[in-house]
């Protein structure tokens, strides 16, 4: 789990290095996302669980089995990217083997998918658990509400995970809803809503173990909120300076989700200073190989615009 | 063969793909208890169950939202929007979901999904039951567009949608659901999506039409050749997308006239389309301009029998304009 979280750093981190490089023209950031996109991944089951991510999820896609090499292929656009083939802008995450569903820009229009396959898997007698990620903006969505409303209805064994970073874009909380929670929201669908630290990864794993467990029962969807913070602007496009404090920003850092992970594994020995250490020494090597081999990948070939509108036969 | 009309062959073929393929669920606001406010999904509630047969919450976006999952997971879910007038709330997922999954994906997630809306004017729908959609989808590449307009098309396209492994939005024009009768094959077949089809022969015009304006014209036709001796050919569009060129430019370099008859506003339609190609494609094979006949550009027609009248074609007007068309 440390290591997952240490990659999704060093790949944020790197990926915005590219940016200013000239070499990324888009970066969706995930750090201070790190600690509730792993704890809530990470009881999913790989290969056999559903994936509804949102744009933010480079942890997530990253438990559910896509190399930081196919990242950094969406990251440059290029033709083997595994989400699109450099169609869709970065962080639009997709893979039909890993069972991470493509999704768009739209905000919440994944809710009612992860509904929809719920009710599909429960129908074709699986044990599958869909997990459907979000931010706190998406819960104003028409969307949202429909495929939360169904869930709840059907008791579909779904897990909703709103990772509240106080901010869609630039909106604050207090203008996006009347509620401090977004877990009350879950009333409203009949189904239980539990909020947890984003922050703590071992509290997010917690929750998100108990819903996944309760959905596998078949005792329906929970909704769990994590509250969070993200540590860079919306995009690499976004200049967050014109609705947050600086001071806001680095007072929200010492709750460094991936710093309290690390001061738990020590403090319970599980690891100790040199070995955190030598895994981000290790994963820095790692991702930063990875780089150069997606760099060096072979871009899109035009010719191929017009192709996959619909099915293609007889070797088209 | 069996007669039936429009409705009963939607019901039949829907009915008989569900009992040979579990994979078939049907979804959409009181289809189940219901039935379907037009009776499409009568009995299927008590033979199929409620995992294949879903009522669901007032939620257009909804209903697409979790066809579209349940196509993403194995299901080939055919969902209702009770009017084709209530589908605008799932605008965006139809746009930004269903149309784009297969190209966003690079052909790795595909949508086998129906949506099926009843369309169209002549039944005292007013603003909000008449309304025609179809060059608002036909515009959307991913998104086949499919308008039968007789009992046999309906059936043979609504299999063939069933079966196809892209999202086809399958449009009932509500005026033809009884009123239109003809014989449909006991035995299961298809209409092949993307295939236009010469309803009427003749020689002296083409008239290109679908949904309830087909019949306009084939009213027309009959009238104008029995009292006139004028000889109308009638290419049904059958699909609006992806549009079958080659059945309408055939026919109409055949007989070098053009009249494009639809119910939608005029400005923008599908015929629009359609005459442009002609316009694009034949120019130096027409003998008069193509000629258009659609509603007027006003934002809907009137509940009030006359106010519905003045809006929609009809087969006085389309003969007229036929006739015109044959003198020039």
């Amino acid at each position: 789990m440390y290591r997952t979280m240490v990659t999704a750093r060093l790949i944020d981190e790197a990926s915005f290095r590219l940016n200013r490089q000239g070499k990324a023209p888009f970066v969706v950031p995930v750090s201070g996302h790190e600690g509730c996109q792993v704890g809530t991944g990470w009881p999913l089951r790989p290969g056999h669980d559903i994936w509804v991510p949102y744009y933010r999820d480079v942890a997530i896609v990253l438990i559910a089995g896509m190399t930081p090499y196919e990242i950094f292929l969406g990251l440059f656009a290029k033709a083997e990217d595994p989400s699109s083939g450099g169609r869709q802008m970065p962080s639009h995450w997709g893979s039909r083997r890993l069972g991470i569903i493509s999704h768009s820009s739209p905000i919440a229009t994944q809710v009612p998918h992860a509904a929809g396959i719920a009710w599909a898997a429960r129908y074709r007698g699986e044990d599958t658990v869909v997990g459907c990620w979000f931010g706190e903006g998406a819960t104003s969505e028409g969307d949202w509400h429909e495929g939360l409303n169904f869930a709840g209805i059907h008791k579909l064994p779904v897990v909703f995970v709103c990772e509240n970073n106080r901010y869609a874009i630039s909106v604050a909380q207090p203008l996006q809803m009347a509620i401090q929670n977004v877990a009350d929201r879950a009333s409203g669908y009949g189904f239980p809503g539990v909020v947890v630290d984003g922050n703590d990864v071992l509290a997010c794993y917690a929750a998100m173990k108990t819903a996944v467990d309760r959905a596998r029962a078949g005792d329906g969807p929970t909704l769990i909120e994590a509250k969070t913070y993200r540590y860079f602007p919306h995009t690499s496009d976004d200049d967050d300076r014109s609705y947050r404090t600086r001071e806001e920003v680095e007072e929200a850092k010492h709750n460094d989700p991936i710093a309290r992970f690390a001061q738990t594994l020590k403090d319970q020995g599980v690891m100790d200073a040199p070995t955190i250490d030598a895994v981000w020494a290790e994963t820095k090597a790692d991702v930063d190989a990875q780089i150069d081999q997606a760099w060096n990948a072979a871009d899109p070939d035009p010719v191929t615009l017009g192709r996959h509108v619909y099915l293609e036969r007889d070797g088209m | 063969m069996t007669e039936k009309n429009v409705v009963t062959a939607i019901h039949d073929t829907l009915h008989d793909e569900m009992a040979a393929d579990d994979r078939v669920v049907v979804l959409g606001e009181d289809i189940a208890t219901r039935g379907g406010v037009f009776r499409v999904t009568q009995g299927f509630l008590d033979e199929f169950g409620e995992r294949r047969v879903i009522d669901t919450p007032l939620a257009e976006g909804g209903i697409i939202g979790i066809a579209v999952g349940m196509a993403l997971h194995g299901l080939l879910p055919v969902a209702e929007i009770e009017f084709a007038d209530f589908i605008h709330p799932a605008y965006d997922q139809m746009v930004s979901e269903v149309s784009r999954m297969r190209y966003r994906s690079n052909g790795d997630f595909g949508l086998p999904m129906v949506v099926r809306a009843p369309w169209g004017g002549g039944v005292h729908g007013a603003l909000y039951h008449s309304q025609s959609i179809e060059a608002t989808y036909g515009h959307i590449p991913g998104i086949k567009v499919v308008v039968p307009g007789t009992p046999y098309d309906a059936s043979g396209m609504l299999r063939a949608a069933i079966k196809d492994p892209d999202p086809v939005l399958f449009l009932e024009h509500k005026r033809t659901y009884r009123l239109i009768k003809g014989d449909v094959p006991d035995e299961p077949f298809e209409v092949p999506i993307g295939k236009a089809d010469v309803k009427r022969e003749g020689d002296d015009l083409t008239a290109i039409a679908y949904g309830l304006s087909l019949h306009l014209c084939l009213e027309a036709a009959a009238r104008l050749q029995e009292e006139r001796g004028v000889s109308v050919e009638v290419v049904d569009v059958r699909t609006i997308s992806p549009l079958d060129k080659d059945t309408i430019l055939a026919s109409v370099v055949k007989t070098g006239k053009a009249l494009v008859v639809y119910e939608d506003n005029r400005t923008y339609g599908a015929g629009a389309e359609i005459a442009a190609t002609i316009a694009e494609e034949a120019l130096f094979d027409l003998d008069a301009p193509v000629a258009r006949i659609g509603g007027p550009d006003v934002p809907a027609m009137g509940f009030a029998t006359n106010l519905e009248h003045a809006f929609m074609p009809n087969a006085d007007t389309v003969a007229e304009r036929m006739l015109e068309l044959a003198r020039f």
